[in-house]
């Protein structure tokens, strides 16, 4: 199963961001963990500098804005190692 | 209606039009430039039309009202789709990282200049001004060429300049960019001087330095142009309600207030004026988009340029959740001074305008 992690302090573009996910995780049917990181300690010691990021297993992905329907869906069914 | 049913057709009409630039990106471009220009022009003509349609007499204060809303809401809009489409394809390039890769290293002065410059084209929303800042701090950017960019970002933005030219001409959207970056660079210079790098917090001193080179990636035309409508599906698509409202109630103050009304509170003459003006702008954050259609009819009825452009300034620079934000990085001293410095030069734009003009 995939750790999906949504760096971002609350604002509207983080929200979204989340909901985003989860909706194509559902309609996939993948299954997912799924985790919002909202503390600036947290979220700075990725290395991103503007929100909101998404982490996948560990690994930054994106960083600043909502990130398309095909972004996610691409991290999504990509296989894992 | 369920959102889905409300969301499809456009995400079918997104699904169309996001074929089509991939594969002919340039005539793509330069039909949505002509269409663009065509709409444009029309827009005056079709709102004098649709006007006179109505049972209501041109002359009257409801048809003075109507006009403005009618014909400044298309425009402003139309305006700021194009702008920000342009600029989101600018954008795509000044990453935020990129920007800090530029200014790292580099001696205060010269480097102030230049990060209030890059604040104006890095896209920037105040709930990442936290990750930025540290981001910066992380890599050396000096302190004072930090709170550069850091002015200049939110307050110098495509948004408000769009806007000030749509509803006041290109002159004062030029003067506006000229004092947003005069403000965001002496006042990051003097934060520089006063060495206040111990009033940040622990945490963010004991960050781990970052190696602020890129690694090598261009973006090529296409991903420039899905860029461009991410920022438009983005930012018009949370500005539109604050402009649609400030047009409506400037509408109402240009048909109904009385010419020379607002000459007696925000004229010239008082000089409590220009102070009363930042003060107010501080808590009004959100409505930035919103204000500024108000703000020009006011300007119609006698207020004075300068307090005029020190209330904007301070809506858009010193914003009461901004400021929570960043004290989880900034110590309350250093937040007292970064909002006195701003605080400031504005007045000192909003009195010399009054005295010039």
């Amino acid at each position: 199963m995939k750790n999906v992690k949504v760096l971002g302090a609350g604002c509207a573009n983080c929200r979204n961001t989340v909901k985003l996910i989860e909706t194509i995780a559902h309609d996939q049917g993948i299954d997912i963990q799924l985790e919002k990181v909202e503390g600036m300690k947290d979220i700075t010691s990725y290395g991103i500098m503007s929100t909101p990021g998404v982490v996948i297993d560990g690994q930054v992905v994106h960083a600043g804005g909502v990130p398309s329907r095909q972004k996610v869906e691409g991290w999504l069914t990509a296989n894992s190692a | 209606m369920t959102a889905t049913a409300r969301d499809a057709p456009i995400e079918s009409l997104i699904a169309v039009a996001g074929r089509w630039p991939r594969s002919q990106p340039r005539a793509f471009l330069a039909l949505a430039a002509f269409l663009w220009a065509l709409l444009y022009r029309a827009l005056a003509p079709a709102s004098e039309v649709l006007v006179s349609a109505l049972p209501v007499d041109r002359a009257s204060h409801l048809g003075g009202a109507l006009q403005f809303f009618l014909y400044d809401t298309p425009k402003v809009l139309l305006l700021l789709t194009g702008i920000v489409f342009v600029m989101g394809m600018v954008n795509s390039h000044f990453t935020p990282e990129r920007t800090r890769a530029l200014l790292a290293g580099r001696t205060e002065g010269a480097a102030n200049v230049m990060a209030a410059s890059l604040g104006v084209v890095t896209p920037f929303c105040s709930c990442s001004a936290v990750p930025l800042f540290i981001g910066f701090v992380q890599a050396g950017v000096p302190l004072g060429v930090t709170f550069s960019f850091l002015i200049s970002a939110p307050m110098v933005n495509e948004v408000a300049l769009t806007l000030l030219f749509g509803l006041f001409g290109w002159q004062i959207a030029v003067l506006y960019l000229g004092l947003g970056l005069s403000v965001a660079i002496v006042a990051g210079w003097i934060i520089g001087r006063l060495k206040m790098e111990a009033s940040l917090e622990d945490w963010v001193s004991q960050m781990p330095r970052v190696d602020p080179r890129l690694g090598e990636h261009t973006v090529t035309l296409p991903e420039r142009i899905e860029a461009g409508f991410g920022a438009v599906r983005e930012i018009v698509g949370r500005v539109w309600p604050y402009i649609l409202a400030g047009i409506a109630v400037g509408a109402a103050i240009h048909g109904y207030v009385p010419e020379a009304f607002m000459a007696s509170i925000m004229g010239k003459d008082a000089w409590w004026a220009v102070p009363l003006a930042v003060l107010m702008g501080v808590p009004m954050y959100t409505n930035a988009a919103g204000v500024i259609p108000i703000v020009q009819a006011l300007l119609t009825k006698g207020a004075a340029l300068g307090t005029v452009l020190a209330f904007m300034m301070s809506v858009i620079a010193l914003s009461l959740p901004e400021l929570v934000i960043l004290r989880k990085v900034l110590r309350p001293r250093l937040i007292a001074t970064f909002v006195a410095v701003v605080a400031s030069g504005i007045l000192l734009v909003g009195y010399v305008f009054n005295a010039v003009l």
